[in-house]
């Protein structure tokens, strides 16, 4: 049965697109044109009342602003139909899959949203005296034990802002570490090809120098060319695992022994660490760093990219060096170790990354979302994001190249290519073809080991249904790719807009709207 | 569980489709000493949503919460009233539940608020552009210094002693391993910026001078004759914004010529939430967007050639670059950003004008009151909607003292400035359009008490 369409009814192909009678107001009854703020606001206007009140700027010190500032206002049903009109142009996880390999585009529980506004986490500045912030170092110290217990490690930083940041977090705890040890000559960093782009730039933000490691046939680190590569300049490896090919590196342990025995660290780059939470501890593998993404694993929503949150979790190694500051528990009492009392145990700590305690909209969100699901519920999580992924592969694998299909499972992503399009044909097509089925876009061109990829990572909590839908919707895609379909380049037709010129805008940037011209103006 | 879509029936199903037993064989690439049995001991199981509800608000329940209380801690971040749409339309799955705006032709919404961002941001700070926002005010700190020294190929920064004692960690953080070479102090608690000292340290060595406005004690100094010492050798001027409704009463950093500014937006439309996420602001003159970091929004046409925006110039990224990067930053603070934007429209110029007037006049009146007070003097000649008192004796026990009596009375130097003799005796307090007269009333009496 086709499960696009219950009924079995089927469209015509999109011959007469976008065409019909034009609008005078451009709108497309529920698709709404909605101008800048620049353009239906002005400086007078504002959608909040004040209390009223002499105002006097006696105090200044001679710099009180007298030219405009140039920011239109808008009254408050203004303003709610403004944003509600743009939420609209968006697509999200709310509305369908969303399946961004490496992404992890999973439903985003309410009742995290709810619980972070609870004034008693939401209302809470943070530098309180902290007798009156007990409750807050509490979150932060659940999740921190959940963390370890899940990962099998000894301690974890829990300031980093994200995944980049996160993993910044770990090799600064590396460079600590070897200085400590008087090893600080080591300054080379093994990446393998496949890596997220932050890795390398993160490493060389820390003044690494980074080299590649080479891919073997079946999508995994050539253990061989790693180990070879390994000496007393390498002050360890940043591997992926499960990797960005969606495959659980087999050899991760004999790896970590390696990079140990030949006196580096490693570190992983936990961004997939939902195939693997609950049945694999990253601590088992002798993982010495590895950020978590709170906004991948644990549910906090991307928002349109960020706020995220990266805590590290560390090996007893690197433990000492983590950063300031901490949450410490001492007889009952939750005390937060910052760069006054770091000095009685932590003087080793690399030092602060931000301001404040790190992300705690987030941490009350992901500890939400871990206690909803508790120790078996997320081990399920695991798996089914592992089904999910492995049933993708293995339904579309006879009409789009799958590389690494013959590898075994996959983790929780598959990995497709353009290989096998006719000319003139690409992944490319194949995503904005997808957006006029109604679904948002695989990750495209990611890993760059593999040319053309499609890497869809579907996350557990899409039903049967909806993966069946879109396989089909796939499937017809890519069907359209292979035979030709001259349509799919132009596509999408029936988006809020048409394929925008990426060239043009990074040739010229216009980067903030700009009163136009008085004769455009005419024109118009 | 009430997540997860698949039944027990679904998954047999697949499993067979997929050729595999039992959902064992589909992790058979895991060693066999690493794989799990079950659970994980010792970990409670799923809960139900009242449980997981009750337990959350009991942690809350242990906390003092700033608007049940007279409340004056400032230092970065702010306690302001956030109209109730900011929070309604963020919670808009279209934007809460959406990604990083890669496929541009289904992500308007958000490109679109971004590139309103960009333009609020950039006339705020009085700079040509802004970017899409950063983790916070402290990273984006460092983040300017750091593109201070690409542009000047300098690696000198000197920080100004009224920098936030946060931000200037963090910078000493990442200098250790940059190569960066930085110039920090601790501020004098006195009425005088440092501004004399920065501008005759800047030298021919200098890659950038770092100044925050008003400073971490409150104090506002014109920034123009630095600006120009700067520029006369060469040298950036970044300006650091932590109360970015200062703008609203104040001339702005980039219109006294900065050259980099950068802030923390929390004050616009996001909560206190102890600590983040927040939203780092980041603005700079034109001619040097091209070293920015982060995202940028830009402006296009489509193949129909209708407006349209998409990110841009991520040739400086590392999703592109890898080592090459300008910065190793992925995420931004979007949804942070939103909440800002969304603010300021509510708020406008003529709002945001009102609304600095309401703090400053309520911090003057603040002021007058604490500084009848035995013992007790107001540092600043100078200052916003925050200004620093010197005690007769430590403050961080006294802060602690009123937080007992439920005041929260301000952030002790000693907190920030752990060892410097010279700070203990500082308090600072902030002051917004949220604090009545009988919260600083309130303050003024307690504090009269617990000195006396």
């Amino acid at each position: 049965m086709n499960a696009i369409n219950q009924s079995g009814w089927r469209p015509e192909r999109p011959a007469g697109a976008g065409e019909g009678a034009p609008t005078s107001t451009g709108n497309k009854a529920l698709m709404l044109e909605e101008p800048l703020i620049f353009e239906i606001g002005d400086e007078r206007t504002a959608g909040v009342d004040f209390a009223e009140g002499d105002v006097h700027h006696d105090r200044l010190g001679g710099l009180t602003r007298k030219a405009p500032i140039g920011l239109p206002g808008l009254s408050e049903p203004e303003t709610v139909r403004h944003y509600t009109r743009l939420s609209r142009q968006n697509y999200a996880i709310d509305l369908g899959l969303f399946p961004l390999g490496s992404c992890t585009m999973k439903h985003n529980p309410r009742l995290n949203e709810k619980m972070a506004r609870l004034p008693g986490f939401a209302d809470v500045h943070p530098l309180q005296p902290v007798d009156t912030v007990q409750g807050a170092l509490g979150v932060i110290d659940e999740l921190a034990h959940w963390l370890l217990e899940l990962t099998g490690m000894q301690a974890v930083a829990m300031t980093p802002k994200a995944g980049a940041h996160g993993e910044l977090c770990g090799i600064l705890c590396i460079k600590a570490a070897l200085e400590a040890k008087g090893e600080g000559h080591r300054r080379v960093i093994l990446v393998p090809e496949s890596a997220h782009g932050t890795n390398p730039a993160t490493a060389a933000f820390a003044g690494f120098t980074v080299e590649d490691i080479p891919a073997t046939a079946e999508g995994r680190v050539d253990t061989d060319a790693l180990k070879a590569r390994l000496g007393p300049d390498v002050a360890g490896v940043m591997i992926t695992n499960p990797n960005t090919c969606g495959l659980f590196e087999r050899d991760m342990k004999a790896i970590s022994d390696a990079v140990h025995a030949a006196g580096g660290y490693v570190y992983c780059d936990g961004a997939n660490f939902n195939a693997i939470v609950g049945r694999v501890r990253p601590g088992d593998l002798g993982v010495d760093a590895m950020h978590i993404n709170l906004h991948k694993t644990f549910s906090t929503p991307h928002g349109g990219g960020g706020p995220g949150a990266g805590p590290v979790v560390l090996s007893a190694a690197l433990a000492p060096f983590a950063p300031l500051p901490f949450v410490e528990r001492d007889a009952g009492h939750l005390r937060l170790v910052e760069e006054e009392t770091a000095g009685e145990h932590h003087g080793q700590s690399f030092g602060r990354m931000v301001a404040f305690q790190g992300q705690m909209g987030m941490f009350t969100r992901a500890l939400t979302y871990i206690l909803s699901h508790g120790a078996d519920g997320l081990r399920q999580v695991a798996e089914d994001a592992v089904l999910n992924a492995n049933y993708v592969l293995r339904r579309l694998e006879d009409v789009l190249d799958a590389p690494f299909a013959a590898s075994g499972p996959c983790m929780h992503e598959a990995l497709f290519s353009d290989d096998g399009f006719p000319e003139g044909f690409s992944t490319l097509d194949v995503a904005k073809g997808l957006i006029d089925e109604g679904f948002h876009p695989m990750t495209v061109y990611f890993p760059l080991v593999v040319h053309g990829a499609m890497l869809v990572e579907p996350t557990e909590t899409e039903s049967k249904a909806a993966l069946d839908q879109f396989i089909d919707a796939l499937r017809s895609v890519a069907e359209r790719a292979k035979a030709g379909d001259q349509s799919l380049k132009t596509a999408p037709h029936f988006a809020p807009r048409a394929r925008l010129d990426e060239t043009q805008a990074a040739r010229k940037p216009v980067l903030v709207w700009k009163e136009p011209a008085p004769e455009q103006q005419a024109a118009e | 569980m009430r997540y997860l879509p698949l039944t027990g029936h679904d998954r047999h199903e697949m499993l067979s489709i997929i050729g595999a037993h039992t959902i064992d064989d589909l992790f058979v690439d895991v060693p066999e000493a690493a794989r799990l049995s079950g659970p994980i001991a010792g970990l409670p199981t799923h809960m139900t949503e009242l449980a997981v509800e009750r337990h959350m608000t009991a942690l809350a329940r242990q906390n003092l919460v700033a608007g049940e209380a007279p409340f004056f801690l400032g230092c970065g971040a702010y306690r302001h009233h956030v109209p109730a749409s900011v929070d309604h339309l963020i919670q808009r799955g279209e934007f809460l539940t959406a990604y990083t705006p890669y496929q541009p032709e289904i992500a308007q919404g958000t490109l679109q608020m971004l590139f309103e961002f960009q333009t609020q941001v950039a006339r705020l700070l009085g700079t040509d552009v802004a970017n899409a926002s950063m983790y916070d005010g402290s990273t984006a700190c460092w983040e300017a210094i750091g593109m201070a020294r690409r542009i000047t190929r300098r690696a000198k920064a000197i920080l100004s002693s009224g920098l936030h004692p946060h931000y200037v960690s963090v910078a000493k953080t990442m200098a250790r391993y940059t190569g960066d070479q930085l110039d920090a102090a601790a501020p004098e608690l006195t009425a005088e910026t440092d501004i004399e000292r920065l501008i005759s340290a800047v030298d021919d060595d200098t890659s950038c001078v770092v100044v925050q406005y008003p400073d971490i004690l409150g104090r506002i100094a014109d920034l123009r004759p630095l600006a120009d010492a700067c520029h006369a050798k060469k040298a950036l001027l970044i300006a650091v914004v932590t109360e970015p409704v200062a703008m609203g009463a104040l001339v702005s950093p980039g219109e006294m010529d900065a050259d980099i500014v950068v802030g923390e937006g929390q004050s616009i439309g996001v909560g206190l939430q102890f600590g983040g996420p927040y939203v780092g602001l980041f603005g700079c003159k034109e001619k040097y967007v091209r070293q920015m970091p982060g995202r940028l929004c830009g402006e296009t046409r489509d193949a129909d050639g209708r407006r349209g925006f998409v990110l841009t110039l991520s040739t400086r990224e590392q999703h592109i670059r890898r080592e090459k990067a300008t910065s190793n930053i992925c995420t931004n603070s979007g949804l942070c950003a939103l909440a800002f934007s969304i603010h300021m429209t509510l708020l406008g110029e003529a709002g945001l004008r009102r609304l600095a007037g309401l703090n400053h006049a309520g911090a003057v009146r603040a002021a007058e009151r604490l500084a009848k007070v035995s013992g007790v003097e107001i540092v600043n000649e100078t200052f916003f909607n925050e200004f620093t008192l010197r005690l007769p004796r430590e403050a961080r026990p006294v802060v602690r003292q009123l937080a007992d009596r439920r005041i929260l009375a301000g952030v002790s130097l000693g907190r920030l400035y752990p060892g410097e003799e010279a700070l203990r005796n500082g308090l600072v307090v902030a002051v917004t359009e949220t604090t009545t007269p009988e919260d600083v009333e309130a303050l003024a009496t307690n504090l009269e008490e617990v000195l006396a």
